[in-house]
């Protein structure tokens, strides 16, 4: 089947079966690898990836689905060479050790930012259930979210 | 995953055809039960008939006092919906605790309740409520009657969900005891007063979700956690797994059933 859609603000388009999963279809055809697939069983959340501005799971979903869809992968997140804040923040605070899950926990992130840009550190554990890392622990990822969420609303208040 | 036609119909008329004319084909909503049981190659559809995103099968509304939510409404919109907060917030925060923030970005209400998996958080609710499940076929089910066994419903191969019309109780909540890994229901209980009685659902405890009527009675005799504690739950009929034996699962049904009232208020 032929699809179309807008990766990263970019259109593309390609053949595939209807079983191809989004996440083969951006990493395969579009050679996008910084969506991970970690557990093939949609649980750890590597592969998460924002489909028309919401936060889903790329491994669980087919690529026909997405059809027409805008996506946002952890390519699209920095602008103009510069790191998003929860890219820098990860840096800064180290919230990562082997980095297979980051891209999933970024993406994760940022669709809670988007939602809610002033969580608790609670709302953050709580948010972070369908995303697993085997290294950390979470605590740095936490601080990391918790600080990009302080940066961003900085942002926003500057922006005004 | 093995092969299949996919197609995405325009109207729910058009789906009804396709799945009538294609005996092993297979409906997609949210796809977040669905999607992981093809990759374990659990299932060979000839065809994949995608209603996710079919606007009759959307939609959240006020109806005679309650809510009517279309069978493609995800778990996310339900939880975030300020007239189900304002109506029913036990089913609210229901929806709000299914699994993690990225399936209940794509879940549906229609998938869940059709899949009937045991453990599932929203049949509790269809049952607890006394909702009526509403089908293409015209059909209005009653939610006692719609839930016939494990994975099995009373929908006819050909019949798709529509919506499901949730009535407003005096006070209900919903109390789980969720797996860790999964946040699937080891033991799930909803708890409602309403304007025909009190309802228990259980979810996660047995092959498929039922009303503990024992709990009813005592609870319709006095609304108090003495009366709960005052029942026994047989455990011969309940689940028993590597998660939960089924006597820790009878034990769980009353905690969640205190927890769920003390919710209620």
């Amino acid at each position: 089947m032929r699809i179309s859609m807008t990766v990263n603000g970019r259109a593309v388009s390609g053949e595939v079966e209807p079983r191809t999963l989004l996440v083969e279809f951006l990493r395969n055809q579009l050679g996008l690898t910084g969506t991970h697939v970690g557990c093939d069983t949609s649980q750890c959340g590597c592969c998460v990836v924002h489909v028309d501005g919401v936060s889903a799971k790329s491994c669980t979903m087919l690529a026909v689905q997405a059809d027409g869809c805008s996506v946002t992968t952890i390519e699209g997140l920095a602008q103009g060479g510069k790191l998003h804040p929860l890219q820098q923040a990860f840096h800064e605070h180290h919230g990562l050790q082997c980095g297979f899950c980051t891209p999933g926990m970024i993406m994760s992130a940022a669709d809670l930012l988007q939602r809610n840009p002033d969580p608790t550190e609670h709302e953050v554990r709580e948010w972070l259930e369908g995303n697993l890392c085997r290294c950390t622990g979470y605590h740095n990822i936490v601080k990391a979210i918790l600080a990009a969420a302080q940066t961003m609303r900085g942002m926003a208040k500057a922006a005004e | 995953m093995y092969a299949f036609n996919y197609h995405r119909p325009a109207s729910l008329a058009e789906a009804a055809r396709l799945l009538a004319s294609n005996p092993e084909a297979k409906l997609l909503a949210g796809g977040q039960t669905y999607i992981p049981t093809l990759k374990q190659r659990l299932a060979r559809p000839s065809d994949v008939i995608d209603i996710g995103g079919l606007a009759e099968l959307k939609g959240i509304t006020e109806e005679a006092g309650g809510v009517t939510i279309g069978a493609a409404v995800r778990h996310a919109e339900v939880a975030g919906s300020a007239l189900v907060r304002r109506l029913i917030p036990a089913l609210a925060s229901l929806a709000e605790g299914i699994g993690d923030p990225q399936v209940r970005n794509r879940g549906t209400l229609g998938g869940s309740i059709a899949n009937n998996d045991p453990a599932a958080d929203y049949p509790a609710a269809v049952v607890g409520l006394g909702a009526t499940v509403r089908t293409s076929k015209g059909r209005a089910i009653a939610g006692d009657a719609f839930f016939t066994g494990m994975f099995e419903t009373a929908l006819e191969p050909d019949e798709i969900v529509t919506a499901v019309h949730f009535p407003k109780p005096e006070k209900a909540a919903y109390a789980k005891f969720p797996n860790p890994a999964s946040r699937y229901a080891i033991v799930g209980v909803f708890l409602a007063k309403t304007a025909s009685g009190i309802r228990v659902a259980v979810t996660g405890a047995a092959p498929c979700v039922f009303r503990a009527t024992a709990l009813e009675q005592a609870l319709a005799a006095s609304w108090s956690a003495a009366s709960i504690d005052s029942v026994t739950i047989d455990p011969s009929n309940l689940n028993s797994d590597i998660h939960a034996q089924a006597d820790y699962r009878a034990h769980l049904v009353k905690v969640m059933a205190k927890r769920a009232l003390a919710a209620a208020g």
